[in-house]
């Protein structure tokens, strides 16, 4: 193996691998046990990594990250003492800890140990701290400036501005100049609460759990979906991430809404086509229906800390959470790792299009407890409108069955 | 054998699936009966980085005081079982005296999630079942047909399919049959529609789905085949030659019947295994276009409002529907078996 | 040992066979000869959406890395995510759940292929409905419990853990085994004072390493290829190659590192080609020589 090669690939993995090294001797820790779950991708493990550096003979550190975090993190913070001392925990993936009780307030551990904490960090529900935020996220607006010039069209700020520009691109010879993340599941179930509430919509009658989907503002989320399909690939029931991805980088694509946090791997220019990155640029997602916001939801990471653990643990997990999270974890390869919302945070252009959609004033996900069950049913009843199999009305009634029956057995409904 | 002596012998087996099959499938039966307590929800304002919303929250002191005394949640009998994403009732009443006729009646029974899973589900099972075991028998007579020498390669690059995980197996698959993947793009020129993709139509969907079933499982027929006709008793087939018999007869009235405890042994555990399928729907992102059983517990496991109830009903159904479909293979075993006691 | 007389093959029928053999050989193994070929090239050129040939000509390869291969994967794997700590406990788990499942099971297995009694059919046909049980809820149901008894985590749980998954289907294929091997054997031992475990052991297990070895490479696959289970009750430092090549695919929000994983997949194949090559012997003469005793 030459020697560049190994340079090569061990910048990309600095992030991941040289953390360890970087020991914060002394986070006033005395003793206690700390156990961190998580997601796995390169921001959460620099965090770990720096609360790693509290370790010391009287305080142990230790991590779980994983893909499969949501369904160990509630089971393992059952168990009494706790298996975790705390979850990294994303907008959605907090409310099933703290509805089980799972996670405890931190206004007594900020109070004692944490007021250097910025104040717009901390997540408050009902005036208790429940987590502390350390990076943001949202889907939003990927274009190639120069195809977008040799069609003649402005960046689109709007749906329709999109829809416009890639049927002017689509007449000068690209056939799908447009891509997004329309798998079934998941996905497809982020796409319409993302144009749903950028349409101004509500999915409950406010302080319920009654679903307020079947309305004019559904149907017109649907007809914008199906819209946009015209310009995608006759695939796009199949497109993840990955795959929008692989697409956009092999320029098979001009317009793309698609996570800020892969603009790094996609502006890189590593692995596409030539001319693709350097004419690349990230912008707030499009507006919809003639509202003035962005038609995204806006995302945070954050750490909490476990309900099932001694003080003394708590105590030991805050202060290494809090050094995991300070501000001197930003070096210059942590920096474009994620959109950090800690101070001393330099924004690069890859981060423009969550910087501009949260100053947009995009809506945040929705956090009710029974979002999960409406995202699930979204997710697997969109597919065969798009499809053509039915109508609008018909996927809206087969949406709100599916969201009542999971509900119901949640005890969220009668 | 002595039932003491026969105790001892099966106790390690037995004692690990008494803990850790049998105990769960308990408790599963026991979670599909009852389901989560009535939850006290309550207004609250939540802040955050972006700002502060109304949001709702549960009132966990409240929904703990109703949970006590009763720690395993409401009781809900069948109630599980019947609702609109498994059995259905009333839905298929009420469709069935809305609908003008059967085939309108089908469609829309189609479109309740636990029946259109069930639909490809069964299909799948239907397909892939027999054709991978002939495929694997056809296998195992080749591979027995060529030098010894060249038998141990063979058998290696037969099992291919079984040995790389399906997690990158079916990755690659998926990127070489898309519409400009190397399959997809010899499949489009030798249909002659530069348009054709597998991904974007249903029927085609499916029968990708049911060749890669073929393909994957096709290896493990093959090698219980072919282990299976090294045990061929040598000097019947060689009496049966003398006597005239044609390699066809030979094969229909020796080799076939030597076997057929083995096909036994594979309709078993294929057509359970085809049942559970689910590993390929979601390598291949066919989510859109089919749904299995399995699919639908493991969403309702990994949704963040987690359906515990709900993914143990359909375990149940999944294990019932098993029961079924074997129930022809398993009467003929006990048949068999009563002979053999 | 000589060519059997049944096995010779008049032209057309042979050559028909082997035809048929090659077409499935090429279908076996395209796939994995591509991802072979593949994984000495980057990640633009192996999945490519613009031309699928770029994985055979490698563009980006020679743009990116300046030659036409590149062991970037493999380095990446093995080297800075040290895979051979996933591959030891891999071969950890694999080598005790195979000895494990094949004690257990072949004891069982020689009990229910030799006890005359109703019961044992109808503690196969249980074991047969243990099997039916879908594994993802399964483990979902193991979380809690192995949690609070401080089991979860270990390799020794994953291990009993899969052992017992696979126990329906050893005791299956090796009672079926044991059915073949007559009677007469380990009875007329028992007439010669031998007692029943004695019998087993003395005569037995020399004739049934055929059916242990075909039923232990089965035991082999399942825990080799296992994700299901491993993923959900290893931790980290436990993890299994599987599991590990699945946090290369990356999340919905970041990119992986694709080709980690397809590297990692085909240096995990190279080793089971040389056991595969060293047990089809045992497969072959052991069944022969059972046979011929029969």
């Amino acid at each position: 193996m030459t020697k560049s090669i190994r340079g090569l690939a061990l910048s990309a993995l600095l992030g991941t691998t040289m953390f360890a090294g970087a020991a914060y001797a002394d986070c006033g820790i005395s003793a206690g046990k700390v156990s961190i779950i998580g997601n796995d991708f390169p921001a959460i493990h620099t965090v770990v990594n720096a609360a790693a550096g509290c370790a010391t003979g009287a305080v142990e550190v230790k991590s779980n990250l994983t893909a499969d975090h949501q369904k160990l993190n509630a089971p393992g913070m059952t168990a009494n003492p706790a298996e975790y001392t705390s979850a990294v925990v994303a907008s959605s993936s907090i409310v099933p800890l703290m509805s089980a009780g799972l996670i405890r307030p931190l206004d007594e551990l900020i109070a004692a140990h944490g007021a250097d904490i910025p104040k717009s960090q901390l997540i408050t529900i009902d005036g208790k701290v429940m987590a502390v935020a350390f990076m943001a996220n949202a889907q939003h607006l990927f274009y190639r400036k120069d195809l977008l010039e040799a069609a003649g069209v402005a960046a689109p700020a709007t749906y329709d501005e999109l829809l416009a520009a890639a049927e002017k691109i689509r007449a000068g010879g690209m056939a799908t100049p447009f891509c997004s993340t329309y798998k079934a599941g998941w996905n497809l179930g982020e796409e319409f609460v993302n144009t749903y509430l950028g349409l101004g919509g509500d999915f409950f009658k406010p302080g319920t759990a009654e679903p307020a989907i079947n309305n004019e503002n559904g149907v017109a989320a649907l007809e914008l979906m199906k819209a946009l399909t015209g310009y995608m690939s006759p695939d796009y029931l199949t497109f993840d991430s990955n795959i929008a991805t692989a697409e956009y980088e092999a320029g098979n694509c001009a317009l793309m809404t698609l996570w800020g946090s892969r603009a790094g791997a996609l502006m890189d220019g590593k692995d596409s086509a030539p001319g693709v990155a350097e004419n690349t640029v990230a912008a707030a997602a499009p507006s919809a229906g003639g509202n003035s916001f962005p038609a995204t939801t806006l995302w945070w990471d954050g750490w909490t800390v476990a309900t099932n653990i001694s003080d003394e643990d708590a105590v030991a997990t805050f202060l290494a959470m809090k050094a995991g999270t300070a501000p001197s974890i930003l070096t210059a390869d942590t920096m474009g790792q994620a959109v950090w919302l800690l101070d001393g945070y330099t924004p690069s252009p890859e981060a423009q299009g969550i910087s501009a959609s949260i100053a947009g004033g995009a809506r945040p996900y929705p956090m009710e407890p029974y979002m999960g069950a409406m995202h699930t049913a979204l997710g697997d009843n969109i597919a065969d409108f798009l499809a053509g199999k039915e109508d609008a009305a018909q996927a809206l009634a087969d949406i709100e069955a599916a969201y009542v029956t999971a509900a119901k057995e949640s005890g969220f409904l009668q | 054998m002595k039932h003491k002596t026969f105790l001892w012998f099966i106790l390690p087996s037995a004692t690990a699936m008494l803990l850790f099959i049998a105990l769960p499938i308990v408790s599963v039966l026991i979670q599909s009966v009852y389901a989560p307590h009535e939850q006290v929800i309550r207004e609250v304002e939540s802040c955050n980085v972006f700002g502060c919303t109304k949001s709702t929250i549960i009132d966990v002191e409240a929904t703990r005081a109703l949970s006590e005394g009763a720690p395993m949640g409401r009781f809900v009998g069948a109630g599980i079982f019947t609702d609109r994403s498994h059995l259905a009732t009333d839905e298929i009443a009420e469709i069935w005296s809305a609908s003008p006729g059967v085939g309108a009646f089908l469609s829309r029974v189609m479109n309740l999630p636990f029946y259109g899973a069930l639909a490809f589900t069964l299909t799948y099972t239907a397909f892939v079942t027999p054709l991978s075991i002939l495929l694997g028998f056809a296998i195992a007579l080749s591979v027995n047909a060529i030098p010894r020498l060249l038998r141990g390669p063979a058998i290696f690059f037969s099992l291919l399919p079984m040995i790389v995980t399906p997690l990158v197996g079916a990755l690659i698959l998926f990127w070489m049959v898309d519409a400009r993947g190397i399959l997809g793009a010899v499949l489009q020129s030798m249909s002659g529609d530069p348009d054709l993709s597998i991904k974007a139509s249903t029927p085609l969907m499916w029968i990708m789905l049911i060749v890669y079933g073929v393909w994957a499982s096709a290896p493990f027929a093959f090698v219980v085949y072919y282990a299976g006709l090294q045990t061929v008793p040598q000097d019947t087939l060689e009496s049966a030659m003398i006597d005239g018999a044609t390699r066809w007869q030979r094969l229909r009235f020796v080799i076939i019947p030597h076997l057929l405890p083995l096909t036994t042994f594979l309709l078993l555990i294929k057509i359970m295994d085809n049942f559970r399928v689910f590993e390929p729907i979601v390598s291949f992102n066919a989510g859109a276009h089919a749904k299995s059983l399995s699919y639908f517990i493991y969403s309702d496991l990994s949704s963040t409002n987690q359906l515990l109830s709900s993914a143990a009903a359909t375990s149940v159904l999944t294990i019932l529907g098993i029961v079924v479909l074997l129930s022809p293979v398993i009467i003929r075993t006990w048949k068999s078996f009563g002979r053999t006691a | 040992m000589a060519a059997r007389i049944a096995d010779r093959r008049p032209f057309p029928l042979q050559a028909l066979l082997v035809g048929l053999l090659i077409l499935w050989l090429v279908i076996a193994a395209f796939p994995f000869l591509w991802t072979l070929w593949g994984s000495f090239k980057v990640e633009g050129d192996f999945f490519s959406k613009a031309d699928w040939s770029n994985a055979l000509t490698g563009p980006l390869t020679q743009v990116e890395t300046g030659g036409s291969f590149t062991g970037q994967g493999y380095e990446g794997a093995w080297v800075l995510n040290e895979f051979w700590r996933a591959a030891l406990n891999t071969l950890i788990v694999v080598v005790s759940v195979v000895t494990i499942s094949l004690t257990f099971g072949t004891l069982g297995g020689y009990a229910l292929a030799r006890s005359g009694y109703r019961y044992v059919f109808w503690i196969l046909i249980v074991a047969l409905v243990f099997r039916a049980m879908p594994h993802v809820t399964l483990v979902s149901g193991y979380l809690l419990p192995f949690y609070q008894w401080n089991l979860w985590g270990h390799l020794p749980t994953a291990i009993i853990v899969l052992v017992a998954i696979n126990q329906p289907f050893t005791l299956w294929m090796l009672t079926s085994f044991f059915q073949n091997i007559p009677k007469d054997l380990d009875e007329s031992a028992m007439v010669d004072g031998c007692s029943r475990f004695q019998a087993f052991r003395l005569v037995i297990i020399p004739v049934m390493w055929p059916g242990v070895i075909t039923t232990g490479l089965f035991s082999f696959l399942l825990a080799y290829n296992d994700f299901a289970v491993t993923a959900m009750l290893l931790n980290q430092e436990n993890q299994t190659m599987i599991p590990k090549i699945a946090s290369f695919l990356g999340t919905t929000q970041t990119k992986g590192n694709v080709m980690f994983a397809v590297s990692a997949v085909v240096s995990a194949t190279a080793p089971l080609f040389v056991l595969v090559m060293f047990f089809q012997r045992q497969i072959v003469s052991g069944l022969t020589a059972g046979a011929v005793k029969g």
